[in-house]
């Protein structure tokens, strides 16, 4: 297939962006700028990401749909409101982890915001649980918009006058330049901020607002430091089909009804680790010092015993230093335990740390 | 100390005496980004040319630094390990890695000018 651009890959290339192949996208890694930079003055500014190689993917249809997404989904469709999203995932026969995603209610249905690399797969998978009085389409000609930080809120009001009133995780239709938008508060950061679904015509006008009130653009780079200081996972790194919400320390975003009753793709295998717990488990990892443990990185005990590998390794910018995380034997998942990091073939101490490593300002 | 040369992996040495002093080109850091890592050899250890000698990471990943030239390490930049961000800064002055005592000056000779370089760099641009 070829390699595909999203709406803005032209301005992006004139605010000098360094391009990288990402899921079948060009996408920006970083801007003049530089990650640490663009790190920064999304944490005290705010910064916009392009995001639409994400699937924007909605679902029409009656109850039955709600019943057709929650085989797959172990969120509490019933009972999700209008405008509310939740963090949640496609589960396999086993519980493993297809996609993470943000699902919506909509007035006519979900919305269900993908990731790129998975969007294809996700939307094969979804389908064959669905009936044919159900509606479904991966919306192209949308673009998605992040915007992240402190001011983003007063930023966008004065654009889209209403936003400031969403809570965390909710959304609303506003109206901008004679077009319906879509916009949510959340984001992947853990700041506050909006993502904006708009169209690929109208999100050049959005961009050169944003950029004329002071928004930097921000590449993926810079998205993935953000992410792993918030202690959110990548799909594909810290999350695959191999493991499940429980091995993921996610329980929290399996409905509590949900957990009860089951009902959904590897309900068996998820109920008996809700008991037992599991034999590994996803944790924050804080390096000693300046060394940075990165994917693979093997993590042994204290005596020397392989206890698990990191998933996401990277340098922290508002934490300044090296953060992580990965999977280890569950016996060594307590806060504060200490471990080992084998890097270039030399073992450097390490702590088994909390999560998010930067603390978040959510409005709620 | 004498003009400077450099290697095809953006190292750049200098000579003084036989005291050689390597670091990493100003090309090598825009391309690096953010330098977040640095690792410096400690002295005594021998080196081979083109042997790897420092490791240098940026936010997105890590990076071998090899040196340009056999020695036996004098001394590694420590300043520079403290504080990887300056590097950006000054690579090719006050940030170098590390110094060398040479043996043989007649490795120098493979290595490319300035003005080589630039053009090396403008040919390979990644």
């Amino acid at each position: 297939m070829a390699i595909q651009k999203t709406a803005l890959y032209d301005l992006h290339k004139s605010l000098g962006a360094k391009f990288v192949p990402f899921a079948g996208y060009e996408m920006p890694i970083q801007y003049k700028d530089g990650i640490v930079k663009e790190h920064i003055s999304t944490r005290t500014h705010a910064g916009f990401f392009d995001v639409s190689h994400m699937g924007q993917f909605f679902l029409e249809g009656d109850e039955t749909l709600v019943e057709a997404l929650e085989r797959i989904i172990p969120s509490d469709l019933k009972s999700l409101k209008v405008n509310h999203s939740k963090y949640s995932f496609l589960l396999n026969d086993n519980g493993g982890i297809i996609d993470d995603l943000i699902v919506t209610k909509t007035n006519s249905g979900f919305c269900i915001i993908l990731n790129a690399a998975c969007k294809e797969n996700d939307i094969k998978h979804i389908s064959k649980f669905l009936g044919t009085n159900h509606k479904f389409l991966l919306n192209n000609d949308l673009s998605l918009i992040a915007l992240q930080g402190p001011k983003s809120v007063e930023i966008l009001e004065k654009l889209i006058p209403g936003v400031s009133k969403l809570k965390f995780m909710t959304g609303n239709n506003f109206n901008y330049d004679s077009e319906s938008l879509y916009i949510t508060r959340s984001g992947y950061t853990g700041e506050d901020g909006f993502e904006i679904s708009i169209s690929n015509k109208k999100v050049k006008a959005l961009i050169d607002f944003l950029i004329n009130n002071g928004v930097k653009p921000i590449g993926l780079g810079a998205r993935d430091t953000l992410r792993l200081e918030a202690g959110l996972c990548l799909y594909g790194h810290d999350l695959n089909e191999k493991i499940n919400p429980i091995e993921a320390n996610l329980k929290w975003a399996i409905a509590k009804k949900r957990k009860e009753v089951g009902g959904f793709n590897g309900w068996n295998k998820i109920k008996s680790l809700l008991i037992n717990g599991s034999k590994k488990i996803r944790v924050g990892i804080k390096p000693e010092g300046k060394v940075i443990a990165r994917e693979n990185t093997k993590i042994f005990s204290s005596d020397n015993e392989e206890i698990g590998l990191v998933t996401s390794g990277t340098f922290g910018p508002s934490v300044n230093g090296p953060v992580a995380m990965g999977y280890v034997k569950s016996k060594f998942s307590k806060i504060g335990t200490l471990i080992q990091l084998e890097v270039r073939g030399k073992k450097y101490g390490g702590k088994v740390s909390g999560l998010p490593f930067y603390k978040k300002n959510y409005v709620k | 100390m004498s003009e400077k040369k450099f290697s095809k992996k953006h190292e750049w040495v200098s000579l003084e005496g036989d005291i050689a002093t390597v670091g990493i080109t100003k090309h090598a850091t825009e391309m690096l980004g953010d330098i977040v890592f640095v690792e410096v050899p400690n002295a005594g250890k021998s080196i081979e040319k083109e042997g790897q000698a420092a490791v240098v990471e940026s936010t997105k990943a890590a990076s071998d630094v090899y040196s340009p030239i056999s020695g036996e390490v004098t001394e590694g930049n420590k300043v520079i390990a403290d504080d990887p961000g300056s590097v950006n800064g000054d690579p090719e002055g006050k940030s170098w890695f590390f110094k060398l005592k040479i043996k043989d000056k007649g490795e120098l000779d493979s290595l490319m000018s300035k003005d080589e370089y630039d053009k090396f760099c403008k040919e390979n641009p990644n």
